[in-house]
């Protein structure tokens, strides 16, 4: 455990942007704070709740080019966009949740096929955590087996103490060799109990437990129930720390184009519609139960992870006040 | 510097403005090069996305032209069109789209030489404008994108 | 609102409709939408100036209409939505009560639609202030600071539809942008995906929108998309004398026309 102070922190982000990083932290812009990459220290905003966005964008952004292609007489060719190009990331300030978040997502672009894509912006990325003294309603972490306090995730995690100044945890080899560099930077820190200078956050119900429950309740009528408000938009999945379906996209003319790929959501009426006219999931309570059971229920099983940290950002954005923990609390009861 | 030749794409009904850009032709009447004729059944098919694709795609100046009122081949084509233009054009103006780079005008099948002054002199306003820049680099969002854009 | 709370559980208890859509309390001190099936479940019904929910949406869908009957609260955007929706065939009248809500909290009961056609025609909705504050921003940039305005905005946009998904009037079983064969808007959400996508939203909703304000309270990044469709609202007015949602004559502004429309750019 080490200290770092208020002052020293504009010269760490100078060491990483001057090791030719790119900073992705929370920046308050158009009256929102929201992960984005910044230029400024000035820019990062330190005491938020919860950003807009998640960080995932760092690994899995919005649109993620794959390939180039050209088509002509002499035949088709193609071109991958180069992986060894991609920039080092750092992801500043991520909340226990945020950088919990990246091992569930890893699970996914790695469970069959090894996504090189999404697995080389992750081994660039470096994060540091910050823990949280703050929370809000909506914030449900504990619930999902992540503390306000966790480190899982961050390579060095910072916690605030009330003068402004942070504990330093360096949690991995990454952080050990960021604090290698800059060693002037960290200081022995005081005997301080880092459980007391982290927000608490009411567990309301045990994901263990709901995973059991939830297993077998694929038939049960409170899916219906649920879904009825739901508009069938994807701001829950977007805003998701681990929401991770894409889709795959061709845009060009007649000689070429490029290949890419960009986040899709399960909540869309057309996400599962077959070629033949046919839906499985045709109604809006069948996406709600495959959200809620694919966090909870198959990605357990099947990659051993839960697909949900308890960020909260999708009851939050929802425009119909889709309040997942309120409705995980209700599964618990029914 | 060469001048600039902008690229204009043509949007017209196969009844009328097409029978007359043919009778421009077949009249020996020469006009301006740079128009891209695409003939549509009517004014009534022309839809919006169409111009918003025309722009994206590189078109400097779009023109749209059908048969005058009271003699479209359907009825009502071009009427239905010319609701449809005086919403469009105010939506783009309050989207801070440079409407005036789409130019509507009918011209009838007998109206040859209407048809080249019309190219002609949306080419010269066209030139006077300059190349669609600001449309044109907004296309180019997808192939310039990186993951720093976030 | 004990009066709607009483309607609501006699609709209820006398099986004269299956549920009630309406506005509850929801978390964090928002207000959401409501569907109360049991009588007994009627006194969380709640109504006041922050309910901006179009609950005209639910009453075309396919999960809510399986129910069976329904009564719907409706403030003055949603009887307006209700009468283009009639219009466009997507309601009828004998499946649907009207709880009709005034600005001043009070129940209104409506016969038949007419009954909302004449009272919407009485009691026109003003523009919210801040809301008329932006057009006036808007309509005083010059072109170009306009364009940069949506830009910049537009930059925010994710593409996550809620702007669509919150609209009574995106009313379209399969909607543009989710065709392919052409694929007229880009699926990604990149500037000029999301420039398309806009336009073509609000040129969609011209003539058609009951200026709710829904798709901009929904927008998660929040986008005045909502502001897109108020300006050609009023230019509408202007160019044709009519808004939308005041009559039940199916005669939606794009799909008509008039012989000596006034235009002055046609060459």
């Amino acid at each position: 455990m080490k200290l770092i102070k208020k002052e020293d922190l504009p010269g760490l982000y100078g060491y990483l942007a001057s090791a030719g990083k790119k900073i992705f932290a929370p920046v308050r812009k158009n009256g929102m704070v929201s992960f984005s990459f910044t230029s400024a220290f000035e820019e990062i905003e330190m005491s938020y709740i919860q950003t807009k966005l998640s960080a995932k964008a760092a690994a899995f952004p919005k649109i993620e080019k794959l390939m180039k292609y050209t088509i002509q007489k002499e035949g088709q060719s193609y071109e991958p966009y180069d992986v060894e190009k991609f920039p080092g990331i750092v992801v500043w300030g991520a909340h226990p949740c945020d950088a919990a978040a990246f091992h569930p997502l890893n699970a996914v672009f790695t469970w069959e096929t090894h996504d090189k894509y999404f697995t080389r912006r992750l081994e660039n990325l470096l994060i540091i955590g910050l823990s949280c003294t703050s929370h809000d309603e909506f914030c449900f972490c504990t619930s999902v087996g992540v503390h306000p306090g966790d480190t899982k995730g961050s390579d060095i995690q910072l916690t605030p103490l009330p003068g402004g100044d942070y504990l330093a945890e360096i949690i991995t080899t990454k952080g050990e060799a960021v604090a290698a560099a800059v060693p002037a930077l960290f200081s022995p820190a005081p005997g301080l109990n880092k459980e007391e200078l982290v927000t608490s956050v009411e567990k309301r119900f045990d994901h263990e437990a709901l995973h059991a429950k939830i297993n077998g309740m694929f038939d049960h009528p409170v899916w219906k129930e649920q879904a009825l408000r739901c508009i069938g938009c994807g701001a829950c999945t977007y805003v998701c720390p681990i929401c991770s379906c894409f889709d795959i996209q061709d845009e060009g003319g007649i000689f070429g184009g490029l290949r890419y790929r960009c986040w899709d959501s399960c909540g869309f009426g057309h996400f599962t519609i077959h070629t033949s006219g046919h839906n499985p999931r045709e109604s809006q309570d069948t996406r709600w139960r495959q959200r809620l059971m694919h966090k909870f229920s198959y990605q357990p099983q099947r990659q051993e992870v839960f697909g949900c940290v308890g960020c909260g950002r999708c009851s939050r954005n929802c425009p119909v006040d889709m309040n997942i923990s309120e409705h995980l609390t209700q599964i618990m009861a029914v | 510097m060469d001048q600039f030749e902008p690229k204009i794409v043509a949007f017209v009904c196969n009844w009328c403005t097409y029978a007359g850009a043919d009778l421009t032709g077949t009249s020996r009447l020469k006009y301006a090069h740079n128009v891209r004729i695409i003939r549509f059944p009517c004014t009534g098919r022309i839809d919006f996305l169409l111009l918003q694709q025309a722009f994206a795609k590189g078109a400097d100046g779009i023109i749209v032209s059908g048969c005058h009122p009271n003699d479209c081949h359907y009825t009502s084509g071009n009427f239905h069109a010319r609701r449809r233009w005086m919403v469009f054009r105010q939506m783009l103006e309050n989207m801070g789209v440079e409407a005036e780079r789409i130019v509507f005008s009918w011209v009838s099948a007998a109206e040859g030489a209407k048809w080249a002054d019309l190219v002609n002199e949306t080419v010269e306003s066209i030139k006077k404008l300059g190349p669609y820049h600001k449309y044109q680099d907004m296309a180019k969002s997808l192939e310039e994108w990186e993951v720093t854009h976030e | 609102m004990n009066k709607l709370k009483e309607k609501a559980k006699e609709l209820l208890s006398s099986r004269a409709v299956q549920v009630v859509v309406g506005y509850e309390e929801g978390t964090g001190g928002k207000i959401r939408p409501a569907f109360v099936s049991r009588p007994e479940d009627a006194d969380k019904l709640l109504y006041n100036a922050d309910c901006h929910h179009n609950l005209a949406l639910y009453l075309y869908k396919h999960e809510t209409k399986r129910i069976g009957k329904m009564a719907v609260v409706a403030p003055p955007f949603v009887l307006r939505s209700i009468l283009i929706l009639t219009t466009e065939f997507q309601l009828e009248e004998d499946s649907l009560v009207v709880l009709g809500v005034t600005p001043e909290e009070e129940l209104i009961e409506f016969a038949n639609f007419k009954e909302i056609e004449t009272w919407v025609n009485q009691h026109p909705i003003g523009m919210k202030e801040k809301d008329r504050e932006m057009l006036n921003r808007l309509n005083a940039m010059s072109r170009d600071e306009r364009w940069q305005f949506w830009q910049n905005e537009f930059s925010k946009c994710i593409k996550c539809f809620a702007c669509r998904g919150t609209c009574p009037m995106c009313s379209c079983f399969r909607c543009t942008v989710d065709y392919n064969a052409p694929q007229w808007i880009s699926v990604g959400s990149h500037q000029l995906g999301n420039f398309d996508w806009h336009l073509m939203r609000a040129m969609h909703l011209a003539g058609r929108c009951s200026v709710c304000g829904q798709c901009g309270e929904a927008c998660p990044m929040d986008i005045p998309v909502h502001l897109l469709s108020f300006q050609i609202n009023e230019d509408i007015f202007k160019m044709f004398g009519s808004r939308a949602g005041l009559t039940l004559k199916k005669e939606s502004l794009l799909s008509t026309w008039k012989s000596n429309d006034v235009e002055n750019f046609i060459r």
